[in-house]
C-alpha cells in the first residue's frame, strides 16, 4: 500500500502485560506467546468464531479455508499472542510482515469473551512483543463503522494514515 | 444478457475474466471486455494482448475496449451508454493478513454506476 503515513513521533513504551489477569466477566485470562505450534488450537479456536464478528472476509468460515489461511499467516516472521481461558484460546492477535518491512496487525476475540478487556490485553501484549522483535512500523484497516476499535486502537496510539479507501486504514510507530 | 467486464492487470481482473468466459458460455451472455488504466503497474496494451489471447483460446467472441481517463467513471458511462444489463469487476485484492481489499474502481462502480454490479470472488 502506498501512501500510507505514520504518526512522527513513536509511542511510549508498552506495560508489561500480566500473563494472567480478571477480565470483566471475572474469568481468569492467560496472555501467552504463541505461534506455529499452536496451529490445531488456532483452527478450533476460529471455526468457533462467530461468522457475524468476521472483518473484510477473515477469518474463512469453513474449516479447510482457515487452515489455508491459518498456514499463510503462522510464519517465523509472524508475532503472536494468545488469550486463553480455562486451557483453550479464545482469543488471537498478530502481525504479519507486509513487502515493506511493516507489519499488518489483527486481532480476534470470540463473541462470549467481548467487551471484556481481552482485546486490550492482547493488544499491548501484541505490540511490546512487536517492539521487542526490532518492528518499527505497524498498520492495520478497519471498518468505518466499528467505533470501538477504532477507539481501542486510538487508545494505544495508531493514528488515522489513510481515509481514502473503503476501510480506515490505521497505524503506530513503535520505535526509531 | 449484455454483460460488461472492466478489469486492470491485477490478478483479481484476470480471475474476474474466467468465470463471466465460464458464464458466458452456459448462458450465452454476450459479452464485453473493458481494459482499465488502474494502476502504472500494468501497461494497458499489455493487459489487452493478454486478455485477447485469452479471449481467442476460448473460443468466445468478445468485444474488447481500451478505456483512458478516470476508470471508474469511464466503465459506468459506457455501461449505460451502450445499454448494459450488467457490470462485471473483480473481487479485489487481499493484504497480507488474508483481508479483502476494494480497489478504487470498485468502490466507485458500486456506488456510482446505474447499472446492477457483479462482483467476483
Amino acid at each position: 500500500m502506498t501512501g500510507r503515513t505514520y504518526p512522527d513521533e513513536p509511542v511510549d513504551s508498552f506495560p508489561d502485560p500480566p500473563l494472567s489477569f480478571t477480565d470483566g466477566e471475572g474469568r481468569e485470562i492467560r496472555i501467552e506467546r504463541s505461534g506455529i505450534d499452536d496451529f490445531e488450537e488456532l483452527v478450533e479456536m476460529y471455526d468457533r468464531f462467530d461468522p457475524a464478528d468476521r472483518a473484510q472476509g477473515i477469518p474463512p468460515v469453513k474449516e479447510e479455508a482457515i487452515r489455508e489461511w491459518l498456514d499463510e499467516l503462522l510464519t517465523e516472521e509472524s508475532v503472536n499472542v494468545l488469550a486463553v481461558h480455562d486451557g483453550t484460546p479464545v482469543g488471537h492477535a498478530i502481525l504479519v510482515p507486509d513487502r515493506e518491512e511493516a507489519f499488518e496487525l489483527a486481532v480476534f476475540v470470540l463473541d462470549d469473551y467481548q467487551s471484556a478487556g481481552i482485546g486490550t490485553r492482547l493488544l499491548e501484549a501484541l505490540l511490546g512483543y512487536g517492539k521487542e522483535a526490532g518492528i518499527e512500523h505497524v498498520w492495520l484497516t478497519v471498518e468505518r463503522w466499528n467505533e470501538s476499535a477504532i477507539a481501542l486502537y486510538e487508545k494505544l496510539g495508531f493514528e488515522t494514515s489513510n481515509a481514502e479507501s473503503f476501510e480506515l486504514e490505521m497505524a503506530i510507530r513503535l520505535g526509531d | 444478457m449484455k454483460v460488461l467486464l472492466g478489469m486492470g492487470g491485477s490478478p483479481d481482473g484476470f480471475d474476474a475474466l474466467e468465470e463471466t468466459l465460464d458464464r458466458a458460455r452456459q448462458a450465452g451472455d454476450d459479452l464485453t471486455v473493458a481494459v482499465l488504466d488502474t494502476s502504472e503497474d500494468y501497461d494497458v496494451d499489455e493487459v489487452e494482448a493478454k486478455v485477447r489471447e485469452r479471449l481467442d483460446e476460448a473460443g468466445v467472441e468478445t468485444e474488447i475496449h481500451t478505456l483512458s481517463g478516470h476508470p471508474g467513471s469511464q466503465l459506468s458511462q459506457l455501461a449505460e451508454r451502450e445499454g448494459f444489463d450488467r457490470i462485471v469487476i473483480g473481487g479485489g485484492q487481499r493484504s497480507p493478513m488474508g483481508k479483502i481489499e476494494l480497489g478504487e474502481v470498485a468502490e466507485f462502480v458500486l456506488l456510482n454506476a446505474d447499472t446492477t454490479v457483479t462482483l467476483v470472488r
